[in-house]
């Protein structure tokens, strides 16, 4: 009976290394718990400033209720955009500039626009010395938000806004060899800082106006004869001799099976090598390019400037479209040669494009923001140009260079010559309705030799390129040559 | 004025948590019983202390005063249950209490922050909920046959998952709930204890390959009764304790690795085949492309514990009633919103305190049942909390379960409370052989 007992205990007792399974599994659930904790800070770390900074989240009540919004500044340190307290407490939201920056900076109350949306948090997140949060919390003063150094230049950005002068359209003006956006024009306008009372008659009127929609980047347009520089480079890269040996006699009009193509006015260019088909932005010829070429290559070409993908670009915008493809019919392979037919472009898109070939091929990654800085003005997180990827060689972009510089010399472009700098550019006449007057485009950039300036500008309804946008370009680059030389 | 106290109270509470958290982890390294004592007395104070804040930011945000009753009623409760429960049973682990104290603590200050009216079910239910469980130790310590039942335990648990399948209503998409005229209970948090029973007992007569099929074979007629319910966080639980189970009896790798390769296989199909599991996932790997619908909730999580950084925005100054089932699933990230990353961080390693404790009770139990069955529920509970965290911060996809003691749920924080009684059980139980 004893021993009995003995053995069952025996049983009961396990020798130590018995436990090795136990210890495994804790070891292994110890690791999973530390991943846990590991895996939170990692996220409030490096994830969730990210994160927080989404029109969904819903708590930017919360820090409204302790953060005075910080301030939106141009890149010289003129105020965009600050929130005033008023005299019997109350915040109000600021805007010196009135309607210049409307579409850009946006707005803040009645949901969110532009730099005021996408920089939410940003400048409702306070960075200033932890002692001096913790010493404004006790005395429950609220703690002042961040602000954004944005890369807009007041000057230019007023020149652009009284280029456009009563037409409707946009504006992008742009550093190619950086990517910072110096000024973002949209027309018509409307007061940001009062845009509580306004509201009614913004949102009420009559929906073709559109007034708070920002055209620079949601507008989409036919390109006009400003496509023609990629048909040009697609024409280039199938017929490498294309700028020797390319010659085209133009008689106003050109046919293509049942498609038939006529020059502006019906008027008849002559002779025409390859530059001064550019130049004179003869439709016949590019026409003629356009039966010449592979769709397919056609349509990668497109597609690898961007057309049907995303741009990459910050705030809210409407993607181009260029939709040619190996059944589309022959009258809208011509158009889309020329610029019309069903292919749609952004003013940003366009400047993007018109960048690209100014940087040598590579498009830089547009910007708007170079700094945020706490709200004494240090540095909290700096945004500096960064290469978003190369589109086309060198040379290419050397060729189109040439193409567009003699444009201005040569051609279409006339209104840009000046003394003081060399331009390079291409003008566009968009048909959009017949009975209606034609959108007014120019892209462009200069100093052609080194680029330091290029522009997209279309006004909508105002007829030629050449005779209404070209001009307008022309007072932007004044304005900022004359502040050069300064 | 009211401002100060509540900024004060917000750092001291973080405070106060993670000095909790350092002696409790200091512990371990402490043999003296006065040392023990001294830290046991420590973490009471911290306790109490987290709990007077709490309540004071609470009175002072609402002015509702009926939440200083609430108070008295939670500090006597928390009293009796420090000093009551070791004087009945000696040999106890007071650590195990102090962190489960902790642990409601910081649930009943969230739940009173969310509604007022559910944390006063709550507190109700677990008066009597600790009631019920202080018997659980005697029981163990008077019946001591109880490894002698494992079919019972089975068919037990079999019967009351077939019961929830064939009778409960959906909510949330799946059969959870049994409703009774005045109560709704979840079988399935109750039968998770009862599991672990059964495959202890089980496994205690012996580790050969035949019991391992035949307890195989009841493993798998729950799992699948759960999975037709569409409980599948329960399922996914259920299977793997069953597997870490099977390893530390049979001592054999195989039957780990095979089993997670079988539930890999499982869960994939199952993925194939449930449309709320693909919903899961599809917010697990991308919710900002379906903020609208899917993704709302976890995204809504990551915004909680995002705005509330390393030191939380404060308790009752964020905005954690915009997680849907927030009381529940979502608990952690209100936590995370309002108390801060730091006490999140205590959280879990307060709960990886309890986790190793579980480990430890079982590694120096020398009754084979009970080690088994601390095991086991050890894993379970693991398992629970590294779910329920890691959905709440994306870190996998959400599975819908409660974060033990912590989380609104009856069955959920009675279950836990049995839970620890057998735990602490299995000590006492020890002391005494």
């Amino acid at each position: 009976m004893k021993k009995q007992n003995n053995t069952k205990k025996k049983k009961n007792v396990k020798p130590k290394d018995s436990n090795r399974e136990f210890y495994r599994i804790m070891y292994l659930f110890s690791g999973l718990f530390l991943l846990l904790c590991g895996y939170l800070c990692y996220f409030l770390i490096f994830e969730s400033r990210e994160v927080i900074n989404n029109p969904y989240n819903l708590r930017q009540e919360t820090f409204e209720r302790k953060i005075v919004r910080g301030e939106i500044l141009s890149s010289d340190g003129e105020i965009l955009a600050e929130t005033l307290i008023t005299d019997n407490g109350e915040e109000a939201r600021f805007y010196p500039y009135k309607e210049m920056f409307a579409h850009v900076v946006g707005y803040s109350q009645n949901g969110k626009t532009g730099l005021e949306q996408k920089y939410n948090f940003e400048l409702l997140t306070s960075d200033i010395p932890f002692y001096e949060k913790l010493y404004r919390e006790f005395m429950d003063i609220k703690n002042p938000g961040n602000q954004l150094v944005t890369t807009l230049s007041v000057k230019l950005q007023q020149a652009a806004y009284e280029a456009l002068g009563e037409h409707r359209g946009a504006v992008v003006v742009l550093e190619p060899s950086t990517g910072k956006i110096l000024a973002m024009v949209s027309k018509p306008d409307f007061d940001p800082n009062t845009i509580v009372t306004d509201w009614e008659r913004l949102i009420n009127s009559d929906s073709a106006d559109g007034i708070l929609l920002n055209r620079a980047t949601q507008g989409l347009y036919p390109p006009g004869s400003t496509f023609k520089i990629l048909t040009a480079l697609e024409y280039m890269r199938e017929y490498p001799s294309a700028p020797e040996n390319f010659s085209y006699e133009c008689n106003g009009i050109f046919s293509y099976n049942n498609a038939e193509i006529n020059c502006y006015h019906g008027k008849s260019h002559g002779n025409l090598d390859f530059i001064g088909a550019f130049e004179k932005s003869c439709n016949g010829a590019f026409a003629y390019m356009g039966s010449d070429i592979s769709i397919s290559d056609f349509y990668d070409l497109c597609e690898s400037f961007l057309f049907n993908t995303e741009l990459p670009f910050p705030l809210a915008y409407k993607k181009s479209s260029f939709l040619l493809t190996e059944e589309s019919e022959d009258w809208e392979l011509v158009q889309t040669a020329i610029g019309q037919g069903k292919t749609t472009i952004s003013p940003l898109h366009n400047a993007l494009i018109t960048a690209t070939i100014a940087n040598g091929g590579i498009l830089m990654q547009p910007y708007l923001v170079s700094e945020i800085q706490t709200a004494y003005g240090q540095q909290v997180k700096q945004y500096l140009p960064s290469v978003y990827k190369r589109l086309i060689s060198p040379e290419e972009a050397a060729a189109l260079t040439k193409l567009m510089t003699s444009c201005v010399t040569e051609g279409t472009g006339y209104a840009l010559l000046s003394d003081s700098y060399t331009a390079a550019g291409k003008t566009g006449t968009a048909e959009w309705d017949e009975k209606k007057e034609s959108h007014s485009w120019f892209v462009g950039f200069a100093p052609a030799e080194n680029p330091q300036i290029a522009v997209s500008i279309i006004m909508e309804e105002a007829g030629t390129g050449s005779d209404y946008a070209a001009p307008a370009a022309k007072k932007i680059f004044d304005v900022f040559f004359s502040d050069k030389k300064k | 004025m009211q401002n100060i106290v509540m900024e004060c109270a917000q750092y001291i509470i973080i405070f106060l948590i993670t000095c909790y958290t350092w002696q409790s982890f200091a512990y371990f390294g402490k043999k003296s019983e006065v040392q023990k004592r001294k830290i046991a007395a420590r973490q009471n104070f911290c306790i109490l202390g987290v709990h007077f804040l709490g309540y004071v930011s609470g009175y002072l945000a609402t002015g509702k005063e009926e939440l200083i009753l609430l108070y008295g009623a939670q500090t006597v409760y928390f009293i009796c249950v420090i000093f009551l429960f070791p004087t009945a049973y000696p040999d106890c682990s007071r650590m195990l209490i102090s962190h489960m104290c902790m642990l409601l603590n910081i649930g009943f200050i969230i739940l009173t922050r969310l509604s007022y009216p559910l944390a006063v079910k709550q507190f109700l239910i677990v008066c009597g909920g600790s009631v019920l469980a202080s018997v659980v130790p005697w029981i163990m310590k008077k019946f001591r046959e109880l490894r002698k039942f494992a079919w019972i335990y089975g068919i037990i648990g079999i019967l009351l998952l077939l019961t929830v399948y064939l009778t409960a209503d959906t909510t949330n998409g799946a059969k959870l709930f049994l409703d009774f005229k005045y109560i709704s209970f979840q079988p399935s948090e109750f039968v998770k204890l009862i599991y672990v029973f059964f495959i202890a007992a089980m496994f205690e007569k012996s580790s050969s390959f035949m019991q391992v099929i035949k307890t195989s074979l009841m493993a798998a007629v729950h799992v699948l009764l759960l999975v037709a319910s569409k409980d599948l966080g329960g399922a996914l639980i259920y299977a793997l304790v069953y597997l870490m189970m099977v390893y530390a009896a049979t001592k054999k790798n195989l039957y780990l690795f095979g089993g997670l390769l079988c539930a890999s296989a499982a869960s994939y199909t199952a993925w194939r085949l449930f449309d709320h599991i693909q919903v899961r996932v599809t917010a697990w790997l991308n919710p900002w492309t379906v903020i609208d619908t899917k993704g709302y909730q976890i995204a809504q999580s990551l915004f909680a514990i995002g705005t509330g950084g390393f030191l939380g925005v404060g308790l009752y100054e964020g905005s954690p009633g915009q997680i849907p089932i927030v009381e529940q699933d979502f608990i952690f990230s209100a936590i995370a919103e309002e108390l801060g990353g730091i006490s999140a961080i205590c959280v879990i390693l307060i709960c990886l305190g309890c986790l190793l404790l579980f480990f430890n009770i079982a590694i120096e139990s020398r009754n084979t049942f009970y080690r088994y069955l601390a095991y086991g529920l050890a894993v379970t509970y693991g398992i629970q909390v590294f779910l329920t965290i890691g959905g709440a911060m994306k870190l996998i996809p959400s599975t819908g379960v409660t974060l033990p003691l912590v989380s609104y749920g009856g069955s959920s924080v009675l279950s836990t409370l049995c839970m620890f009684a057998v735990i602490e059980g299995v000590k006492t139980f020890e002391k005494a052989e």
